[in-house]
């Protein structure tokens, strides 16, 4: 068994784009020794199939997560503040019909 | 001269013998890297090494339906299951065993930087518009194939005294089978007559530095390529290794000639 | 130590149907048996590559030697997506890895038969494959959301093994007599390591009832059997090969087929590790890890040097 050095490559977070224009999404992660590396391994995975036209590559340790903790602080007060949402207002009825 | 080295009259027959000639390379290429499936140093680089094998085969696979197409004979899969050694037009380089890592890899850059330099020029030159869009198609994935084997070029040279010891031994090793990549001949020249190929010469000089930067920059000695050059095997005078490739590639397909397989 | 509180609320969460994320508070078991399966299955689509990868380089047709090479590439890669969901759970992959190749982590044992001829191929694909989906697709739901997602992208992928395997079994069956007869042997073969893929039956399998009650898993192994039986014993009639049970008889009361006694004395012997290829698949991959350290090594020391040159040049 070979247990000298940890030849383990760093973890990095891949994210693609889609389409043109589209946001990035998070793809699933590959190893790999540095970052032209993780790109190609990025590319070998995850855009087998023409699934995206742009990779992003991120060492998984430099990603900031929110934490369970943090969910009703972060997420909740938005629950209640409707006017945030166009549902919230009403338009003229003349103006809804010619949509 | 050997008994299968007949010289191409027309266009039609020169642009057959280019095309067999980069599919066979294609085909003995492929199947070398993918005999690394389920063996790779890591599990990233066994789906790269895949790529480039799928790659590999899908160029082979389309130049050869095109052959097939303007001899009239059935399919693809006539000239990579129904011809004998000494009738396929590879390279040497490519059909040796696959080696470990550094090997494979010596060999891929080698031959994609050929392949690069060569697709380039044939693009800009050839007048056959279904034979260009296919190198075009083919092009964009010779780049990366290029940019793969190159970057572990550096890493091996530069990277742990074994690796550095392993890279050197690859190219070593290889170097008298690059000869063969600059070779012209008859065959050559009618096709270059006829823009379907061309004067290899006129990228020597490119190839020569992109590979000699490259080895240098991965802490490497470029090899003496005043030695012995292998030749001959364009035209079937192979090394020991294709008979046993084709014996495992086409056994299948030739015991059992009237089944599908398709 | 997990108190009653915290228990209570994480079943809470499973019941509501919500999926749990890798930093939310889990049950130290949870993690545990989520780390065994996940694993597992990642082990097994690595040692996968092997069987058919016996076969890439003699594959018939070119065609069919693309679609065998993509998909034992689409094997490495659903490997990488397991072993890469099961680290959210704060294990290296090399760990992982090392636990199956030196240690006593399982993989699945239908790796364990040899593939001895071309039809082989087609039948892994139709119903090594078609069990793996059957199994996916419920895994595809699983609460923790990492494997969920995981297996979602598996699945889509995957479709085209099962129809690729199948599609090639059917033009043997309609081909020439050496056709029908390797094709037959095949599934001969085959036909019950399959059905033991799904695991020991509902009665000697400890691990299910605590799997399905943290929504791991959503259907016992009996049911997932019995689903994809039936399924099969339909698809084999299409392409006219026998299924090598006498026992098969339709329940008209119940709706579905019913089979004879699996073989499970050859099922826990081949778990032990007394298969046909048990030992020659983990020398496989031990060589593959092993021959592979000086490459993984010498790309680490490049980025290390790399680096270095960089902060000094700075």
């Amino acid at each position: 068994m070979s247990d000298q050095t940890n030849t383990e490559w760093p973890l990095w977070e891949v994210f693609y784009q889609p389409k043109d224009g589209k946001p990035f999404e998070h793809a699933g992660s590959v190893h790999a020794p540095d970052s032209e590396m993780a790109l190609q391994n990025a590319r070998d995975t995850y855009a087998r199939r023409n699934e995206g036209i742009s990779l992003w590559v991120v060492p998984s340790d430099q990603i900031v997560a929110s934490t369970p903790e943090d969910v009703g602080p972060f997420f909740d007060p938005a629950n209640d503040k409707a006017y945030r949402h166009p549902q919230f207002y009403s338009v003229p009825r003349a103006v809804k019909k010619r949509k | 001269m050997s008994t299968l080295d007949t010289i191409p009259k027309t266009k039609k027959e020169a642009l057959v013998e280019i095309l067999l000639r980069l599919a066979d390379d294609r085909i003995v290429h492929g199947h070398r890297l993918s005999e690394w499936a389920g063996h790779g140093p890591e599990l990233e680089e066994d789906l790269a090494l895949a790529n480039v094998a799928l790659d590999m085969i899908g160029h082979a696979s389309s130049l050869y339906s095109y052959a097939a197409e303007l001899e009239g004979k059935e399919d693809e899969d006539h000239y990579a299951y129904f011809r004998d050694d000494i009738e396929f037009k590879n390279i040497a380089m490519l059909e040796l065993p696959r080696g470990d890592f550094a090997f494979t890899i010596a060999r891929q850059f080698l031959f994609s930087a050929f392949s690069y330099f060569l697709y380039e020029k044939l693009i800009e030159t050839t007048d056959d518009e279904q034979f260009k869009g296919m190198l075009s198609k083919h092009l964009k994935e010779i780049k990366y194939h290029l940019r793969h084997s190159r970057e572990w070029v550096l890493r091996l040279g530069d990277g742990t005294e074994e690796s550095h010891k392993r890279m050197q031994e690859a190219f070593n090793e290889i170097w008298m089978y690059t000869g063969e990549l600059f070779d012209l001949d008859d065959a050559d020249q009618v096709a270059i007559e006829h823009k379907v190929y061309v004067d290899v010469s006129t990228f020597h000089d490119q190839w020569k530095n992109l590979v000699h930067e490259t080895i240098e920059e991965g802490t490497l000695t470029v090899p003496d390529s005043e030695q012995y050059m292998f030749s001959g095997a364009r035209k079937g005078r192979h090394t020991e290794h294709l008979g046993r490739l084709l014996a495992e590639m086409q056994f299948l397909r030739r015991s059992y000639p009237d089944a599908t397989w398709k | 130590m997990d108190t009653q509180q915290q228990l209570d609320q994480f079943q809470e969460r499973i019941d509501n149907g919500e999926k749990i994320e890798p930093k939310d508070w889990m049950p130290e078991r949870y993690r545990k048996q989520l780390i065994r399966i996940m694993s597992q299955h990642a082990h097994s689509e690595i040692v996968g590559m092997l069987p058919e990868g016996n076969w890439i380089t003699r594959a018939p047709s070119l065609k069919r030697k693309m679609v065998l090479l993509a998909k034992v590439q689409d094997e490495a890669g659903h490997g990488l997506y397991l072993y890469s969901a099961t680290e959210t759970l704060g294990i290296e992959r090399r760990e992982l890895v090392e636990g199956y190749i030196y240690g006593n982590a399982k993989y699945s044992s239908i790796f364990n038969y040899p593939t001895l001829t071309y039809a082989d191929i087609c039948v892994i694909g139709w119903l090594v494959d078609g069990a793996a989906i059957v199994n996916q697709t419920m895994l595809a739901k699983s609460s923790y959301g990492p494997y969920a997602r995981a297996n979602l992208r598996i699945c889509k992928e995957e479709s085209f093994h099962k129809k690729q395997g199948y599609e090639m079994l059917a033009k043997m069956m309609e081909g020439t007599e050496a056709q029908q007869k390797m094709a037959q042997d095949a599934v001969n073969r085959w036909w019950w390591p399959t059905l033991m893929m799904f695991g020991p039956n509902d009665s000697d399998s400890p691990n299910s009832a605590e799997l399905i009650k943290w929504g791991v898993k959503s259907k016992t192994n009996d049911e997932l059997r019995q689903h994809f039986v039936d399924r099969m014993v339909m698809e084999a009639e299409a392409i006219n090969v026998e299924l090598p049970d006498p026992d098969l008889t339709y329940n008209e009361e119940t709706g579905h087929w019913e089979f004879g006694e699996i073989p499970w004395d050859e099922f826990w012997s081949v778990v032990k590790g007394d298969g046909p290829m048990n030992r020659e698949r983990i020398k496989a991959r031990q060589k593959a890890y092993e021959s592979g350290e000086w490459v993984r090594e010498a790309a680490m020391e490049y980025a290390r040097k790399k680096k270095l040159r960089k902060e000094k040049a700075s």
